[in-house]
């Protein structure tokens, strides 16, 4: 048993659990944020998809204690209060999802590779970085043109700050 | 995943002195194999020694004939590091191809040349560009470092610290990715030396892990283009046969690969 802290959406939080603990089972079973997914538990299908100090990477191939003293934003930590993050919202509004099994990972994903893509975000670039986050349902399609939609959001919502 | 003991020593020598107080210590680095290992209990360290953390491990040094990477530096930073895409782009694209985003934004070179997946990229670059392995006892050249599938030259404890690339005139890597796990079918990386020697590597290919390949060696050395490898035949004896490709249609990959490689360098 180890104690770790870390920040979680902001929070400060200590839990004392198993060195064995995964991430993703800290985040959803001790601290019941359950918006995390696990979908195949091999890395590879993205469901369990967070930031940690804002680079997004799948919480399922991650021990706590590799995240202790980092900082981790959820799924539950990207809207302000109602108002939800323009990556949602444009989820949202172009219907990228259908079950949503798969959506928290995506939209974490998602919101990274705005980041690192900036404005110039193309249907091709979405398609290729999205390769680590697999939906069963959508064929894509709304998926991207979610993403894209947020992007021009995101750079708007930017340069109003 | 069974019960294990994680520690996060803040240099190689703690390290190090951790790994020989546990009855069956691991490194980990990124922990993009050996934890998802870990969780099929397919291995049961008792203690998990975390690399990923000690400064002296990260961070790309690039000098007049040679590009030094520090073993916990992760693939998306040596794929996105200026100083790399200017001496070596090959190597920086190689980076780029490893799994996806997020796999990149925690594997590390170390790691990876460390497990030595015979389907991995990056041991292909560093045959390829003959670099050298450096340690926390040694330097072992790249001819002199991979010993078959997932069996290398280190010894019980030793540390990989960084790896070191020597510059080369023209350098290329193409791979035809496995289409879910995106390791490599077959990837080969060609590289020419500032003297004129060529060095050709291939990954996913042979059931005994990277391998040179010769004979497009001696093809790219009289005559570098892709061309110049029409003619050339690559024997299928050795190659790994799955479910996804037979050893004849790996054979034929690696003159593929190799030509869409040498096109990548120019």
């Amino acid at each position: 048993m180890s104690t770790v802290k870390l920040t979680v959406n902001g929070k400060a939080v200590s839990a004392d659990v198993e060195d064995r603990t995964l991430l993703v089972h800290l985040l959803r079973d001790h601290l019941n944020l359950t918006g995390t997914h696990i979908g195949c538990d091999t890395s590879q299908c993205g469901a369990c998809v967070v930031h940690i100090d804002g680079r997004a990477v799948k919480s399922c191939t991650v021990l706590v204690g590799q995240a202790n003293g980092a900082n981790v934003t959820t799924i539950e930590g990207i809207a302000k209060g109602d108002e939800l993050h323009p990556m949602q919202a444009a989820f949202r509004d172009n219907h990228g999802l259908q079950c949503g099994y798969c959506t928290p990972g995506m939209i974490m994903s998602a919101i990274d590779i705005v980041h690192r893509h900036g404005g110039k975000l193309d249907e091709e670039t979405v398609r290729h970085e999205l390769e680590g986050n697999i939906c069963r349902c959508t064929g894509y399609h709304n998926i991207v043109k979610s993403v894209l939609d947020a992007a021009g959001r995101m750079k708007v919502a930017q340069a109003a700050e | 995943m069974y019960e294990t003991t994680y520690h996060r020593p803040s240099s190689v020598d703690e390290a190090a002195a951790l790994f020989t107080k546990g009855t069956e210590s691991k490194y980990l680095a990124g922990g993009h194999t050996l934890i998802p290992v870990m969780k099929q209990r397919l291995a049961s360290p008792s203690d998990v020694i975390d690399l990923g953390k000690i400064k002296d491990l990260v961070g790309v040094e690039v000098f007049a004939d040679a590009v030094t990477i520090k073993a916990a530096t992760t693939h998306y930073d040596v794929a996105g590091s200026g100083p790399v895409q200017k001496a070596i782009p090959a190597l920086a694209h190689l980076a780029s191809l490893i799994g996806d985003p997020a796999v990149r934004h925690r594997g590390t070179i170390g790691g990876s040349i460390a497990n030595n997946d015979p389907a991995a990229d990056y041991p292909a670059a560093v045959l390829a560009l003959g670099a050298t392995i450096k340690t926390n006892k040694r330097s072992i050249a790249a001819d002199d470092f991979f010993k078959g599938l997932f069996a290398t030259a280190l010894q019980g404890g030793e540390i990989i610290t960084a790896v070191s690339f020597r510059i080369p005139a023209k350098a290329g890597y193409a791979k035809f990715p496995h289409p879910a796990s995106r390791f490599a079918l077959t990837g080969v990386f060609v590289a020419r030396t500032k003297s004129g020697d060529v060095r050709v590597a291939a990954t996913g290919a042979s059931s005994s892990g990277v391998m040179r390949v010769p004979a497009i060696e001696a093809a790219l050395k009289a005559n570098w283009s892709p061309g110049a490898l029409d003619g050339v035949r690559i024997a299928a004896d050795g190659l790994l046969t799955d479910i996804q490709a037979s050893s004849a249609y790996r054979a034929n990959l690696i003159k593929v690969m190799a030509q869409r490689a040498v096109e990548h360098a120019g």
